[in-house]
């Protein structure tokens, strides 16, 4: 599903970035991608999601070569790549519900599907009833949680999440976790980026790390 | 998971209807933008407005002018001043000789005595005018070809003839000045033009300016709109929207303040008019000017906005 072929990102001028990274990810796969803040995690996955392009090497996703896709099939690449950040970054003048609802409405979905679609992923993360609220008015979890139904609504094949649980306590990031493994028993293949080791070894799932730009270790639990 | 191609609901295929929806919606969407902030925007709007009523409000001046001229061609004619010395019985003679011409037409003759009483009446100084001793007004006879249409070479031909009677001491030709108000209002229409071509320059940089703020404010959510796969389209839609609404308003308004103009000067107009005996009447925006200035106005608030849409759009990238 997601394929990496002696990749290489570099900034010019930095040190950070990604060195001949190579690696498989199958459909289906839920995988964990740890190292040191600055070790490429953030790197790798705005590759996969096509906001940063590789200097060197191949990728490809859900059978696409990234690289032959240009500006103006970008969008519709993107529709099939959830993406979740750990800033969120959420609408603050729009609802819960529009939010979660702007990629089916940029895909042009019409009126009820929308709202079909929004209202069960909003179900999906327990948030149904805050639908009306604005963001700012939910917790720093209940904000991924909308992160996260706006990354699914749009039933992408890939979800990439970086660093999702970066501002939550245990308890909250376990709980997220244990949404991202609902969705990945539904056969969505999830790469999330995280330094938190005791969650990640809690799970149980293939792991990817990186140090300083390199693949350094793939183990599978 | 592909792409699902099947037209049942829920695809990505093209629906007609959800396409007019998404653009009311974008529509609507970017004039309840515009009504958020009302005092910024008025302030654009205006701008808007008088750069497009400016040259609008001269090409109507241009017109009512050119109507008013062409009321005056059928009284083209020559103006004869005499010599001061020719008395009554000349004068006379001089009229009968001008009547044997077949290209002349009508023929008038003012004395001293009626042009004195005229100005007596009209330049309210009837008190200086008693002190004179004598009237110091010349015999007055005013000419018309016969043809009112003359060219204007057989006109000058003509007014040449008179002009060499010897009891003629000035001659003006009428259509000397109609050429040169034709000429100054023929100049005041390439003006009104030349404005117009500048002013639409303006009001497509005013525009153009306030839909580049627009996006500057509205980054955060295009970075959005793209991490979720909007297309470009998609994007530049509301603000392509917002341009347009720029434009329409700001004609409405233009037309707004000329027919405001138009009321203010249609009554004095008329009595000037009144007063040099004419019934010539100001004539206000017509349905044409309108829909010109209306159009004009879209065209450019689109037409600035896909340039700041242009030039910021692609620059805008999530990082």
């Amino acid at each position: 599903m997601i394929r990496f072929d002696r990749v290489s990102k570099t900034y010019p001028g930095s040190q950070g970035g990604l060195h001949e990274v190579s690696f498989r990810i199958e459909r289906g796969e839920m995988v964990f991608l740890t190292g040191h803040s600055g070790a490429g995690k953030s790197t790798l996955l705005k590759l996969v999601g096509l906001i940063e392009r590789p200097n060197r090497g191949q990728i490809q996703v859900n059978g696409q070569n990234l690289a032959r896709i240009g500006p103006r099939r970008l969008p519709h690449y993107r529709r099939q790549v959830g993406m979740i950040f750990q800033d969120h970054r959420l609408l603050a003048d729009r609802t819960v519900f529009d939010n979660v609802a702007l990629p089916l409405v940029v895909a042009g979905l019409e009126r009820n599907e929308i709202r079909r679609r929004v209202h069960a992923a909003l179900d999906k993360v327990g948030l149904l009833k805050k639908a009306r609220a604005l963001p700012v008015t939910l917790s720093g979890g209940e904000q991924q949680r909308v992160g996260i139904a706006r990354a699914v609504v749009g039933r992408p094949p890939v979800v990439l999440a970086d660093e999702p649980t970066g501002n939550l306590d245990p308890e909250l990031s376990l709980e997220i976790m244990t949404l991202f493994r609902q969705f990945n028993q539904v056969g969505v293949t999830l790469l999330i980026a995280t330094h938190d080791l005791a969650l990640v070894e809690r799970l149980a799932q293939r792991t990817l790390t990186l140090r300083e730009g390199r693949l350094v270790g793939d183990t599978t639990a | 998971m592909r792409r699902r191609r099947t037209g049942k609901k829920g695809s990505f295929h093209f629906n007609p209807g959800t396409w007019i929806a998404r653009h009311m919606q974008a529509m609507v969407g970017a004039l309840g933008r515009l009504w958020r902030r009302p005092l910024g925007n008025l302030m654009s709007l205006m701008v808007i407005a008088i750069a497009m009523a400016l040259p609008a409000g001269l090409h109507l001046l241009v017109n009512n002018l050119e109507r008013l001229a062409q009321g005056w061609q059928g009284t083209t004619g020559a103006t004869l001043f005499l010599r001061m010395s020719v008395k009554a019985p000349d004068v006379d003679r001089l009229i009968r000789r001008l009547r044997a011409d077949p290209d002349t037409g009508r023929v008038v003759h003012r004395t001293p005595e009626e042009a004195l009483a005229e100005f007596r009446r009209h330049s309210g100084l009837g008190a200086a005018v008693a002190l004179l001793d004598e009237n110091p007004l010349p015999h007055v006879i005013l000419v018309q070809p016969a043809d009112g249409r003359l060219p204007p070479e057989a006109f000058a031909r003509w007014f040449q003839r008179l002009q060499a009677q010897p009891e003629v001491d000035r001659a003006v030709a009428d259509l000397e000045w109609v050429a040169r108000f034709q000429a100054i209002v023929a100049l005041m229409e390439r003006g009104a033009q030349v404005l117009a071509v500048l002013l639409s320059l303006a009001v497509l940089l005013v525009i153009g300016n306030t839909i580049r703020l627009e996006i500057q404010s509205r980054r955060q959510e295009i970075e959005i709109m793209k991490l979720v796969g909007g297309s470009h389209a998609f994007i530049r839609r509301p603000f392509l929207y917002e341009g347009f609404w720029y434009g329409l308003l700001g004609g409405l308004l233009a037309l707004g303040l000329l027919s405001g103009a138009y009321l203010l000067l249609q009554q004095p107009a008329r009595e000037l008019a009144h007063l040099y005996g004419s019934g010539f009447a100001l004539q206000g925006p017509d349905r044409l000017t309108a829909l010109v200035l209306l159009g004009v106005g879209v065209l450019l608030g689109v037409g600035g906005a896909w340039i700041a849409v242009r030039q910021q759009l692609e620059e805008i990238e999530p990082a």
